[in-house]
């Protein structure tokens, strides 16, 4: 019989399971509270420096990402230089891959997450990453305005529901998401017993789909 | 690369959520992006997964970087001048793109070696202690009964098999550990061709297979 596991330690539980599953697609407004990036469009900043290389976009990135990239790579575990070091060379990536970024499919901190990611893979685990296909998506005549503005909104509620729980609960989900760390090794770091950290893990995670509305 | 077929064994949130923070090992990556290609359930989750990496990533307390940081991201920018950007298209193959890499074909283009009775594999070159392959069961046969010392994915690339769990068919995932003591056997009509990835040896239950495993890198 299948065990239950839900260790981060095991590479995965039994499937079927989809209850912590968090959608960014679903629809319906939850509570909106300001986040404090508020005055700045990520997506269209990233748009200038892919449409016009707009230089002056791109340093108001610069300074948002790169030391959040810096500070993402040092939670993996890279030491300072080579995070300062990876960090550079992912905005480096930024502005020559701005081309593909669309609004319609990821919020402007999604795709640079994912770029700061692979180089977490390249640069400091030094293994390949296997890449699923690219869906085929239509060539639409109309710019999906809408879709970009929707995930936009959705972006930015999960954004600060995750600023918004409280201070235990959000470090546990960091935790959990950014290092490279088992229930147990956050228990032995944090002191807490493996039960109360599970049980803390999947509240944070509810909170966060109930935020997501 | 199309599948028509409704997938109803997917990936776990645990194999989700560690692709897309970027801590899994290559050889379970690679199950998990083939699975991918094949399944729009769960590259929604793993978009969810990425949301919430770019929401953290956003929100998180910024390091200070050196002064001369922005200097440098320019200079590499000028040194490297843009690359004309590619995306990776859908595969026109008979499988994903990510695995025809390692394979480097289709899947008859698959160099296959006997391990007995019918069954063939082939194993695939990935860094780390986990290993992937791709095994070939003939069509009403069985794989060796065999338990885990760790964890085990198989990833169904065509045909069907069935054991004590379930039926399994093209995208399909099952997921094994060191409870399940299982015998997969292909479903009769077609020979069935997986990707078998594990973290750690299968432990074989003959005598025959126990000796024999250390020439099979099973």
């Amino acid at each position: 019989m299948l065990k239950l596991i839900d260790d981060i330690e095991n590479p995965y539980s039994p499937s079927g399971d989809r209850g912590g599953r968090i959608s960014v697609h679903s629809t319906g407004m939850g509570p909106r509270i300001l986040s404090d990036n508020k005055g700045h469009d990520w997506e269209e900043l990233l748009l200038m420096v892919s449409n016009d290389k707009d230089r002056v976009a791109f340093r108001q990135l610069f300074n948002h990402f790169a030391p959040r990239i810096k500070s993402f790579l040092m939670k993996a575990g890279a030491d300072p230089t080579m995070a300062e070091e990876c960090s550079q060379e992912a905005m480096a990536t930024v502005w020559n891959k701005a081309q593909l970024f669309d609004p319609a499919r990821a919020s402007a901190s999604t795709w640079i997450f994912t770029i700061a990611r692979n180089k977490r893979i390249d640069a400091i685990r030094k293994i390949r990453r296997p890449e699923p296909d690219e869906l085929n998506w239509p060539d639409e005549i109309e710019p999906a305005q809408e879709d970009a503005l929707e995930l936009k909104q959705q972006s930015e509620i999960l954004a600060d529901a995750i600023q918004n729980l409280p201070d235990k609960q959000r470090q546990l989900v960091e935790k959990a998401f950014f290092k490279e760390l088992s229930h147990s090794e956050i228990a032995l770091e944090t002191g807490l017993p493996l039960g109360t950290i599970k049980s803390r893990i999947r509240l944070a995670l509810e909170r966060l789909r109930h935020a997501m509305g | 690369m199309k599948n028509d077929r409704k997938i109803e064994h997917h990936l776990s949130e645990n194999l989700l959520m560690r692709y897309s923070n970027g801590t899994l090992c290559e050889a379970f990556s690679l199950a998990v992006a083939t699975h991918i290609s094949m399944c729009d359930d769960c590259r929604a989750a793993l978009e969810s997964y990425e949301a919430v990496g770019g929401a953290l990533l956003d929100v998180s307390e910024p390091e200070e970087m050196s002064d001369d940081s922005f200097e440098n991201v320019m200079a590499l920018i000028e040194r490297e001048p843009a690359q004309a950007a590619q995306v990776t298209v859908r595969s026109e193959s008979d499988i994903p793109s990510a695995l025809s890499d390692y394979i480097g074909g289709s899947l008859k283009d698959i160099k296959w070696r006997p391990i007995g009775l019918g069954v063939k594999q082939s194993l695939l070159k990935t860094s780390g202690n986990s290993t992937a392959r791709l095994l070939y069961i003939p069509a009403g046969t069985a794989v060796p009964h065999h338990s885990h010392n760790g964890n085990e994915l198989t990833l169904v690339l065509k045909g069907a098999f069935e054991d004590e769990v379930s039926r399994f068919g093209p995208g399909d995932v099952e997921m094994a550990d060191e409870d399940l003591d299982h015998q997969p056997i292909a479903v009769d009509g077609e020979d069935c061709i997986c990707l078998a990835v594990t973290d750690a040896p299968l432990k074989f239950q003959t005598l025959v297979h126990k000796l024999v495993q250390p020439f099979l890198k099973i």
